[in-house]
């Protein structure tokens, strides 16, 4: 049986990296963009020019401080404090959504205060809504990790089972903080 | 093996456990999670799409031959798309699309990796399954969709997709530029979604498997030169598939939302298309970034498959295995700053196209290691011509005549006469497409064994590949003169140019040649299907062979091994080893109960075996002197 249980351990370690791999794969998406976005910008000669909507800036800072409640979650859950575990994950779950609002929230300034339509000439405008909606599809896809992991630990499933969700929803959700400020930094050093 | 089983109560009672949702139909055969029948379902469905394919080609190839002749049979079979028994001009473009979409990612991506990566990485590297069994399952349904949604296209009102399987925009990108713009396109589109969303599933799932799941002794150097192709072409898709998507959501977004990122100044049917900034380059960096890591990611499991094959089937070791894993390191790395050399007439500045050039060039040097090894593993070998290795062999030769005009092509100031043309067509129709289709039938014959617990026909292989061999070279090798002439790829009809009427009879020879070509799958698709229900039965190691997929039964069961997966003492290749009593040494065999066969460099971090080794070789000398 001992070697059994080593042989589950050995799977759910290669599931975890399968999500590391996931995350290289989606890194190349957006560097993808980006770099389209350089060759463009520098073939065409078209600037950005656009003062970002200030509610990128606060949507940045709604998904740090999601982070850092799923690093605590995921600490509770370590430390078997299921309840807290649960609470944390609902405040994340909830800043997520505000991040999503946030983030309609810009496309509606950009286009009903700044004019700034995603069909534009210059398609650089373009970039700033594809990168986003991609990005936010991502977001879509990390709430539902985060409910999987909420639902988990609600059902009281094993603890291994349990670490392991919290496990795969951080990596996936620390990753999309940190795709989410290199695509907003790319977008204000080119604005 | 019973034994192992008898002291391992806990293990058998698991895999029984787990057997219990393989009972039904459905979830053996249809939404199997076992990666062995995931292997069988891709290659099933990657032949049918192949002779799909073959047959397209062949429509294509009769207008060819036959430019101002009618054949009322094709108005019988295609209806609006050959009116009078004459090909449609456009559907003429559709066929050579959609033959080169299916060929390329269809046949030679998912139905090559996706067979036997799947069949080959849990078997080889002794892993009882993927790393995601249920990624892989969805990896599997995906392609299916796929590929039903890009045969649908056949049956919308304006035909399949045409603007080439490179979908350059601005064709593309105008659902109105032409019939093949038009639904067909997005069929195409929407099925490539699901197409690269499958690679990744499964490409994913190979790499985490390859580097998590090895078993005990497995290490990095230990694995089979498949494994490795295998496991650097997940990585190259990895790595390349995302960029294809970005530019494809950018053409979506071009096609359906009235985006500029491809369009600037275009007039269709002479209204002025809102369009303004675009900028269709941009376009073809994103798609050649994928695109040209994905003629890699379709020829190295070939050579791969064949390493194993020609080693195998040589009774040698492989000449130079580790020069054969840092030559395939060496492909991966330079298919990533190559892409370029596809672009170099499209204004590229000259510079940034002489860097492309070098690159491009550079990779003739791991190639050529590669050749050189597979034709010093044959020589002098013991070889066993069975039509696997006929096969490898093939894609070596394939390899070598392909690879060589591809020196030609990668000099930016030659590629400015022959780009586009007929010599490109040769070029990569043996380089890629006939290689890494020999390199695939050759896995087909030497692991059918494996997959189907039956041996395949010899005799029907054997016409098969003669048929095969000979009529590629037939067909694409005159293409390399048409090409130095001129002639241009993908025209409807070239002959129009006065200049390059006499093409004509050379092209009623290729066009007999591939028909004739095409009639020899009849052997092998007759071969497959009877051997599956009606072939002799296979023994646990045909091949006699080393790697682990052989010490498992011939019935499959889930979990690839009863009892304990075996662990891993040396090296794949110890064939023919001198001193050994057989001129096979299975990997899962110790140093220990091969003490006549063992070398010096076999204990090279290996003290104690070294010691061992001088013990033994020692009494051996006091027995010599004592007799």
């Amino acid at each position: 049986m001992a070697q059994i249980q080593q042989e589950d351990k050995i799977n759910l370690n290669a599931k975890k990296f399968v999500m590391w791999i996931f995350i290289f794969t989606s890194f190349m998406l957006f560097a993808a963009f980006t770099s389209g976005f350089i060759v463009y910008s520098g073939g065409s000669g078209h600037g950005l020019s656009v003062i970002l909507p200030s509610s990128f800036r606060y949507s940045t800072l709604v998904l740090i401080a999601s982070s850092v409640t799923l690093f605590f979650a995921s600490r509770a859950a370590k430390r078997l404090e299921f309840e807290k575990q649960q609470m944390l994950l609902w405040i994340t779950i909830g800043l997520g959504i505000s991040f999503l609002l946030l983030q309609v929230y810009g496309w509606y300034i950009l286009a009903y205060k700044m004019q700034i339509y995603l069909v534009d000439p210059n398609a650089t405008r373009s970039f700033v809504y594809v990168m986003t909606f991609a990005h936010l599809l991502h977001v879509i896809g990390g709430l539902i990790w985060l409910i999987s992991a909420l639902k988990g630990s609600i059902n009281r499933i094993p603890q291994v089972k349990n670490l392991y969700r919290m496990e795969m929803t951080s990596i996936f959700w620390h990753f999309l903080d940190i795709i989410w400020i290199y695509l907003y930094v790319f977008l204000l050093l080119n604005q | 093996m019973s034994t192992l089983s008898v002291h391992d109560h806990g293990v058998v009672h698991h895999e029984e456990g787990h057997e219990h949702h393989h009972d039904t139909f459905l979830t053996k055969y249809v939404f199997s999670q076992d990666h062995k029948m995931i292997a069988k379902q891709f290659l099933i469905t990657g032949i049918t799409m192949a002779v799909i394919a073959m047959l397209l080609s062949i429509l294509f190839r009769i207008q060819l031959a036959y430019p101002d002749k009618a054949f009322p049979l094709l108005e019988t079979l295609l209806g609006r798309f050959a009116p009078e028994g004459r090909l449609d001009p456009e559907f003429y473009l559709s066929l050579v699309t959609i033959h080169g979409t299916i060929m390329v990612f269809f046949v030679l991506t998912a139905g090559l990796s996706g067979t036997f990566s799947n069949l080959l990485i849990p078997l080889q590297v002794g892993a009882r399954d993927m790393a995601s069994p249920f990624i892989n399952m969805l990896s599997y349904w995906l392609f299916l969709t796929a590929c039903v949604i890009m045969l649908s296209s056949f049956f919308v009102q304006k035909g399949p997709a045409g603007p080439g399987w490179t979908i350059y925009p601005p064709l593309s990108a105008l659902p109105t530029a032409m019939k093949g713009s038009g639904m067909g396109m997005t069929l195409w589109l929407i099925s490539m979604v699901c197409f690269v969303a499958s690679s990744l599933m499964g490409g994913i799932n190979y790499v985490s498997t390859v580097l998590n799941m090895r078993t005990k002794g497995m290490d990095l150097w230990k694995m089979p030169l498949t494994i490795w192709a295998f496991f650097l072409t997940a990585i190259l898709g990895v790595l390349s598939f995302p960029v294809l998507v970005a530019g494809v959501v950018l053409l979506i977004f071009d096609r359906s939302f009235g985006t500029s990122f491809y369009l600037s100044d275009i007039v269709v049917n002479g209204q002025v298309m809102p369009f303004e900034g675009g900028s269709p380059i941009l376009f073809q960096h994103l798609f050649w970034f994928l695109g040209h890591p994905e003629v890699y990611i379709v020829i190295m499991p070939a050579m791969g498959i064949s390493s194993e094959i020609m080693s195998v089937n040589s009774r040698k070791p492989i000449f130079g295995y580790h020069a054969m894993v840092y030559s395939l390191i060496g492909i991966t790395v330079l298919s990533f700053i190559v892409w370029g050399h596809h672009m170099f007439i499209t204004g590229m500045n000259p510079f940034l196209g002489g860097v492309f050039m070098i690159t491009t060039l550079i990779i003739a040097v791991p190639s050529a290691v590669k050749t050189f090894n597979w034709l010093a593993t044959l020589w002098r070998g013991n070889i066993r011509f069975t039509p696997a290795m006929l096969f490898a062999i093939g894609m070596v030769s394939f390899f070598i005549s392909g690879g060589l005009t591809g020196i030609f092509l990668g000099n930016a100031a030659l590629d400015i006469n022959l780009h586009d043309t007929y010599f490109v067509v040769a070029h990569f129709h043996l380089v890629m497409g006939s290689a890494a289709i020999f390199g695939m039938l050759a896995g087909v014959y030497h692991w059918f064994p494996k997959m189907f617990g039956k041996m395949m026909d010899e005799k029907l292989g054997y016409l098969h590949f003669w048929l095969t061999f000979i009529g590629a070279y037939l067909v694409f090798f005159p293409m390399h003169f048409m090409g130095l002439d001129g002639v241009p790829r993908r025209y409807y009809a070239f002959t129009e140019f006065a200049s390059m009427q006499r093409w004509l009879s050379v092209n009623m020879f290729i066009t007999w040649a591939a028909i004739m070509s095409a009639c020899a799958q009849v052997a092998f698709l007759y071969n497959f299907v009877h051997s599956i229900f009606w072939g002799k039965k296979a023994i646990q190691n045909p091949w006699q062979a080393n790697t682990l997929e052989w010490t498992t039964p011939v019935e499959h069961i889930h979990g690839n091994w009863p009892g304990e997966i075996p662990t891993v003492y040396r090296w794949p290749y110890d064939y023919s080893k001198p001193g050994a009593e057989e001129d096979f040494i299975l990997q899962t065999t110790p140093f220990s109960q091969t003490m006549s066969s063992n070398l010096p460099h076999d204990f090279e971090d290996n003290p104690a075996g070294m010691e061992e080794l001088s013990k033994w070789t020692s009494t051996q000398k006091a027995n010599e002197e004592v007799k």
